[in-house]
């Protein structure tokens, strides 16, 4: 089980999806980064927020997943491509036989998981079809 | 530089050993090792060992000191260290280990790997493996090892019209070699209907896709060139020993069905030896899954980028083709245990070049290369080696 501040320090990223942009070579990055890989030391890293709208680049759905995860199997995680350009990884609720590469997605707030039976639940984003329901 | 050569080299069988922990393996290895070497002991000035998750997986850190305790060095006093680069931990203690010779600073080294897995449960297992992935934005949002290279499969598919069908024939290819293999953990024919037909693991890979949960451990011992007739009649070469990294999160990756990581070592490799893939006779792979060892055979330059499935399906990779690839069954029929399996590679090209591989030998071969992968792709480690 792990402590609260573990989860607490990345509740702005997590939540509202808070990364950088590098002012020197305007390019953004999710989760954030401290030090540009394109300027290194001649970056200027600026907070961004990402509107969270983006498009599935590859997918697949799990059907056996680690102790955490296991109650939510079949689930669809997928790679996002924000855009403003970053990708990131994360789960797109709808039915496996509807995601596909290509496909528009939105951001929506769930519940990821649970530390063990006892531990903190923590929160985060999921994406769903850009078309669909709230 | 001095230039380095393998003197000797132990596997033990691999597979579910739960009569054996960790501590029995390292002892079988290094025996085996240090017989073959026809070394004693007094001369190792170095250990280098590959473990990805002592800690994880049987509770104990301290690897390095365990091990040359094991191995009845602790009286010799001789420095011993761990390394960890996840499933790439035993590829880089034989860098290690050829660094150190080469530089001079040892003469004769131990390089070994080494993962006891079958002490957790599966659930814990798994998580373990999955912190080779980003565990902060990969594994907190759902990613298992397996899904991340399920999407590489996917996407591979998609671009490149890469067939289910042509992933299954790396799995069949590969049982088939570990059929004559005595030390594979799966020693049994595999059809593709069977692959097709195993449980979904992650869309779309399937059970039979995956490599399994594995104890097993190697040891090579390396001396230099100059003096390695004086151990062994049948020392193998280093010729090149390169190692690269890239991001640890697959979603950063410059392109998702290529690890850069495996071509610039691959590039590396290649320079060092002064050699081109087609000069090499043949390889073991990172085949941890099926599509990794199509997009292996890409990334090291032996095939066309998007070309990986054909080639397997075309029988190119088989023994008997044109380039064989994972004689030893690869991860997948032999086993994967982790720390090991960078030296498992190694061992296997050493039977290979010395001609004492039986039933699965490559006719003639003389230059072989080992290419050994942390996570999927965060690091990628190729050996070159020659008889
Ligand atoms: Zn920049």
């Amino acid at each position: 089980m792990s402590t609260v501040p573990r989860f607490w320090r990345h509740i702005p990223q997590r939540y509202n999806l808070v990364g950088t942009h590098c002012k020197n070579c305007d390019e953004y990055y999710f989760p954030p980064r401290t030090i540009c890989p394109t300027c290194r030391r001649a970056a200027r890293m600026e907070d961004h927020k990402f509107r969270g709208e983006g498009e599935v680049v590859t997918f697949t759905t799990i059907y056996n997943a680690t102790d955490d995860f296991k109650r939510q199997t079949p689930y669809n995680l997928a790679i996002i491509e924000l855009s403003e350009g970053p990708r990131l990884t994360g789960q797109v609720i709808c039915s496996p036989s509807e995601i596909e590469i290509g496909m528009r997605v939105r951001p929506v707030f769930r519940i990821l998981g649970k530390d063990g039976d006892r531990g903190i639940i923590y929160y985060g984003t999921k994406f769903v079809p850009a078309g669909g329901p709230i | 530089m001095r230039s380095v050569s393998i003197i000797g080299a132990g596997c033990t069988k691999f597979g579910e050993r739960w009569d054996d922990s960790l501590r029995d393996l390292v002892v079988e290895t290094g025996i085996m090792a240090l017989e073959d070497a026809s070394v004693s002991g007094e001369e190792i000035d170095g250990l280098y060992v590959g473990n990805m998750s002592g800690g994880r997986f049987v509770e104990q850190e301290h690897i390095g000191a365990l091990i040359s305790d094991c191995a009845g060095l602790s009286r010799l006093h001789v420095p011993s260290t761990r390394v960890e680069a996840a499933c790439a931990s035993g590829g880089l203690a034989l860098r290690q280990g050829v660094l150190a010779v080469a530089s001079g600073y040892s003469d004769v080294v131990i390089a070994a790997g080494v993962e006891k897995m079958t002490d957790v449960t599966g659930g814990v297992a798994a998580d373990a493996l999955a912190a080779a992935a980003d565990r902060e934005w990969e594994c907190f949002f759902g990613a298992t090892f397996p899904a991340l290279y399920a999407m590489i499969a996917r996407l591979h598919m998609h671009r490149y019209g890469t067939t289910r069908e042509e992933l299954a024939e790396v799995a069949v290819k590969n049982h088939h070699n570990g059929c004559s293999n005595p030390i594979s953990q799966y020693q049994v024919e595999i059809t593709i209907d069977e692959v097709l037909r195993s449980p979904l693991v992650a869309d779309p890979l399937r059970v039979l896709d995956c490599s399994p949960i594995t104890d097993g451990a190697a040891a090579v011992v390396l001396a230099p060139t100059e003096e390695a007739k004086k151990y062994s009649d049948g020392p193998v070469r280093i010729l090149a020993a390169a190692q690269a990294s890239d991001t640890l999160a697959l979603h950063d990756r410059r392109d998702i069905t290529t690890l850069d990581a495996s071509v610039f070592a691959a590039r590396k490799a290649f320079s060092q030896a002064g050699l081109a893939p087609g000069d090499v006779d043949l390889a073991e792979v990172h085949d941890a899954f099926t599509i990794g060892e199509i997009v292996a055979i890409e990334d090291l330059g032996f095939v066309e980028k998007g070309k990986g499935g054909r080639a397997v399906s075309d029988g190119l990779t088989s023994i008997g083709g044109e380039i064989p690839v994972n004689t030893s069954g690869g991860l997948k029929a032999c086993g994967h245990p982790v720390g090991a399996t960078g030296i498992k590679q190694a061992y296997e090209m050493v039977l290979q070049l010395r001609g004492e591989a039986g039933k699965r030998q490559v006719e003639g071969a003389q230059v072989g290369l080992t290419h050994n992968v942390g996570g999927c792709g965060g690091t990628a480690i190729v050996h070159i080696m020659s008889r």
